[in-house]
């Protein structure tokens, strides 16, 4: 069942556990701070993983040097501009869940998803 | 100057709202709070672990249990499979791996002839790929106009609500910008001597490698979002040790709105000339120069500023509206 290659992978395996770690977190906290934080490291570990893919071993980043342009010298570009977009992507859901959650503070003075839920129907809506 | 009298004009000035009678909307209840309600809330929080009617809820408390459980156990799971998968990728740094297909090879081998960039990935995300990064732009921007919705408050206290009112005309129940300016100040120190020393060295270093990034994006690693990253940086670092009567003076919401709004439009004029060639091969006629030159690569440098223009706009922005509320 299990592959040959998950140790010679391993940086791709501590991508998916930090993935895991992130989301537990996500599932568990009660807090939505805590929430966030744990999404925000299922985000790095995605970038993990695409860094490990993108890399070849013995070659260096893709910028020119020397006028060298073979296949053979370079790493793949690709997944770093994955990563880019990733990154952008990822601190503006982060932004916007913080702000959500300011609103949330402000009208029920409580970070805990479970309070605000109840008060919620106490409320009626 | 006369205005057309017509839908969309009525809606853009605020006169009707075209969702009204057509969405379902209830009006929000009045949210009234008083003390001795925060006084309840505060102490169920305090006695929730040993109250004594516990056989009342012990269905939620199993409910609890076993949703801890179910949550463990699907990440453990989750793991375990996604752990199988990796043992079976080809091995980590393989120059044959599926990955490395013939667009990364296409992109190495004539990126630099085709952009003119040395930066290979500056080349691909700003020229090749250029569209997408358009995207990235507009998620920012788009990202901080919606935190100024959520966050921003009002210039001073409007007339409370009347009966009957429109849910979305009634003023909200918030602090003014004065208000929460008066209290920023009780909870940030002032006048820091040690801070404001630091900053007067850091600030200008900071804005002069953020611009050495951004200007040499297509030469060395860096570009728009990281040197935007730097600069903005630095803008949060001068609004810490001065207060925001020192940073107001060059950078208020017209500011941000107008450098976004150029920067965001000159990018999408300047990469519409593939539109216009039907994106064949991208024929923009803008020279790209000697390769490793600073004015080199075609449209990668101006694209690149205006990257970072709105990158380093929309990071101070964040900051102040999360602060304060406002720039």
């Amino acid at each position: 069942m299990l592959g040959p290659n998950l140790f010679a992978n391993y940086g791709e395996a501590v991508a998916i556990i930090l993935f895991g770690i992130g989301f537990s977190n996500l599932l568990l906290q009660k807090n939505l701070i805590k929430k966030i934080i744990g999404l925000n490291i299922m985000d790095t570990a995605v970038y993990l993983y695409l860094a490990e893919k993108g890399y070849i071993d013995g070659r260096v980043a893709p910028i020119v040097t020397n006028g060298v342009q073979e296949v053979g010298a370079y790493i793949n570009p690709v997944p770093s501009g994955l990563v880019l977009t990733g990154i952008v992507v990822s601190v503006s859901v982060t932004a916007l869940m913080l702000s959500l959650t300011i609103r949330l503070y402000r009208r029920y003075h409580t970070l805990d998803l479970d309070e605000i839920s109840t008060r919620l129907k106490k409320e009626g809506l | 100057m006369k205005r057309k009298d017509n839908a969309f004009f009525r809606w853009f000035f605020g006169e009707t709202d075209t969702m009204l009678g057509r969405v379902e909307m209830r009006p929000q209840q009045e949210y009234t709070e008083t003390a001795s309600d925060i006084r309840e809330v505060m102490q169920d929080s305090l006695t929730q672990d040993q109250t004594g009617d516990e056989e009342d809820f012990v269905l939620i408390r199993v409910f609890h249990r076993l949703y801890r459980v179910a949550a463990v156990f699907f990440c453990v799971a989750l793991i375990a499979v996604l752990l199988i998968n990796v043992s079976w990728l080809p091995k980590n740094g393989g120059a044959d791996n599926p990955v490395n297909n013939e667009v990364s090879a296409r992109y190495i081998e004539s990126g630099l002839q085709e952009t003119g960039a040395v930066n290979i990935v500056t080349g691909m995300i700003l020229d090749y790929r250029a569209f997408d990064t358009f995207g990235e732009s507009n998620v920012l921007f788009i990202a901080t106009v919606t935190v100024l919705i959520l966050l921003r408050l009002d210039k001073e206290k409007k007339a409370p609500a009347k009966k009957g009112m429109p849910v979305y005309q009634r003023p909200k129940d918030e602090l003014t910008i004065a208000q929460a300016q008066s209290r920023d100040r009780i909870y940030e120190p002032k006048n820091n001597v040690i801070l404001q020393v630091v900053a007067g060295f850091l600030v200008p270093i900071l804005f002069i490698f953020g611009i050495y990034v951004i200007l040499n994006g297509h030469l060395s690693p860096g570009g728009g979002f990281s040197g935007g990253a730097i600069i903005g940086a630095g803008l949060i670092l001068y609004l810490n040790a001065f207060g925001f009567e020192k940073t107001e003076r060059f950078f208020t919401e017209k500011t941000y709105k107008w450098v976004s709004f150029f920067s965001l439009t000159f990018y999408c004029l300047a990469k519409s000339y593939s539109f216009f060639t039907g994106a064949n091969h991208l024929e923009s006629g803008i020279p790209l120069g000697t390769p490793g030159a600073i004015l080199s690569s075609g449209l990668i440098l101006p694209l690149n500023i205006c990257v970072g223009l709105v990158v380093a706009c929309t990071m101070y922005a964040f900051y102040a509206l999360f602060r304060k509320g406002g720039f």
